[in-house]
């Protein structure tokens, strides 16, 4: 035995000690944040979905009454979860957690909500990493920009007003930053025409991520 | 009652002197990513302020447990778990300002800073010290962090305390200050590059109220150079 070895096994045990130490208080905390944390998420969906589908639009539980990643068949187009909006049982809109994949830095993550005809209900930007100043507009702190869907509607397949202004569409594109809106355009759309072709599977399905929140 | 002068020589230290945002230059990626606007600046100033006070205190009731060889490891695990607890205490309580501070939460487990006051000050002194120099080191970068996210939210966006909502409450709302209108907001001031030469401009600023203190003073003679030192008794 080298001399060293009574010297390694005292400070790995000391280490050790702090170890388990340091893991038990976190594991504490951990422990009495955990159903606040959880009730903080869930306020802030409820707060969410509430803004883009009207409170008299609906009288369910919209968080508890959702999908997750439901078949699709529009590879371009990633849905995360839908929550259905129903007054009296009768299915009246729904919202639908999408991501832009094309924007100036990256995913653009979307709550869009469309009513039972086909016209947007209302759309919110939830996560983003777009230039501050410029791309950051689609955040209605920042904008109201994000509230020009309110209403509108896909008039058909070749309905070319769905773009920004320089590209000859409706929307109105920020100074500097034509990527970004032009991207949450695109994905509005497309989660419309989704929603158009899907409606029956949308509001069948049996609710599956309950759970989850 | 009769102050120790080592508490005032401390507050001289952390807040000007020896300051760990302008002199030891320690933490600056959490002082220039997230100093974009003055609420930013102030949670993430408490955040760093309240694990800085913690880690000290801490490491400081230890000193006489831990053996030298490990030291660092054991500061290391120590100020991790601080910050893991603000971050789940954040995410509780303060969740919007989780929301927006939260990528740089982590960071200040890479803030040199507190493991430099853990390491140079806090494993060497009784716990009612290191804790003072916890608070004083914490204003200091507080201080720093909150003139710096001023200048930039100035410039940047001509506003001040927006988003003040955050971090108190509903009612702080108000607080917010439009100072001058911008039509489109002044970029260099809100990216990084910005922070960096904002940062550039009060270290100077430092140097030239030091200099001009220096000059006022009857003159003394200088026994030693004056050299940036993280372990100011050496």
């Amino acid at each position: 035995m080298s001399e060293l070895t009574p010297a390694i096994s005292k400070n790995s045990k000391i280490l050790g000690l702090f170890a388990v130490a340091c893991t038990a208080a976190v594991a504490l905390v951990q422990l009495l944040t955990e159903d606040r944390i959880e009730l903080q998420a869930q306020q802030q969906l409820i707060k969410q979905l509430n803004q883009v589908i009207k409170t008299s639009n609906h009288d369910n539980e919209m968080f508890r009454d959702c999908i997750l990643s439901p078949a699709n068949n529009n590879t371009d187009l990633l849905i995360d979860v839908i929550y259905r909006a129903r007054l009296n049982k009768v299915p009246t809109a729904a919202a639908i957690k999408t991501v832009a994949p094309d924007g100036y830095s990256g995913n653009i993550e979307l709550l869009i909500a469309i009513n039972i005809d086909g016209s947007v209900s209302g759309v919110r930007t939830l996560l983003h990493k777009e230039t501050p100043g410029l791309g950051d507009k689609i955040e209605l702190r920042k904008s109201d920009w994000i509230e020009t869907f309110a209403g509108k509607k896909v008039l058909d397949d070749n309905d070319n007003r769905w773009a920004v202004i320089k590209d000859g569409g409706m929307f109105d594109q920020f100074t500097g930053a034509t990527i970004t809106p032009r991207a949450v355009v695109k994905t509005v759309r497309k989660t419309i025409d989704y929603f158009q072709a899907n409606q029956e599977v949308i509001f069948n399905t049996a609710s599956n991520c309950g759970a989850e929140l | 009652m009769k102050i120790n002068p080592e508490y005032k020589e401390l507050a001289w230290q952390g807040l000007w002197k020896n300051n760990p945002g302008l002199v030891q230059l320690l933490g600056l990626c959490p002082l220039l990513a997230v100093t974009s606007t003055v609420v930013n600046a102030l949670g993430l100033g408490i955040a760093t302020l309240f694990v800085l006070i913690c880690s000290n205190a801490t490491v400081s009731a230890i000193r006489h447990w831990v053996p030298k060889e490990i030291r660092i490891p054991i500061f290391v695990l120590i100020i991790a778990t601080f910050v893991t607890c603000v971050q789940l205490l954040m995410n509780a309580f303060t969740y919007d300002l989780y929301q927006s501070l939260g990528i740089f939460l982590p960071l200040i487990v890479t803030n040199c800073a507190i493991i430099g006051r853990a390491e140079a000050y806090a494993s060497k002194k009784p716990i009612k010290l290191a804790s003072f120099d916890g608070l004083m080191m914490g204003l200091g970068f507080l201080a720093v962090l909150m003139v710096l996210g001023a200048i930039r939210e100035i410039l940047g966006q001509g506003t001040l305390f927006d988003g003040a909502n955050l971090l108190l409450g509903p009612w702080a709302t108000e607080l917010k200050v439009q100072i001058y209108h911008l039509d489109s907001q002044f970029l260099l001031a809100i990216l990084p590059p910005g922070a960096f030469i904002a940062m550039g401009f009060l270290i100077a600023g430092k140097n030239v109220i030091d200099s001009k203190i220096a000059q006022a003073k009857p003159k003394k003679l200088e026994q030693a150079i004056e050299r940036v030192r993280v372990n100011f008794e050496s």
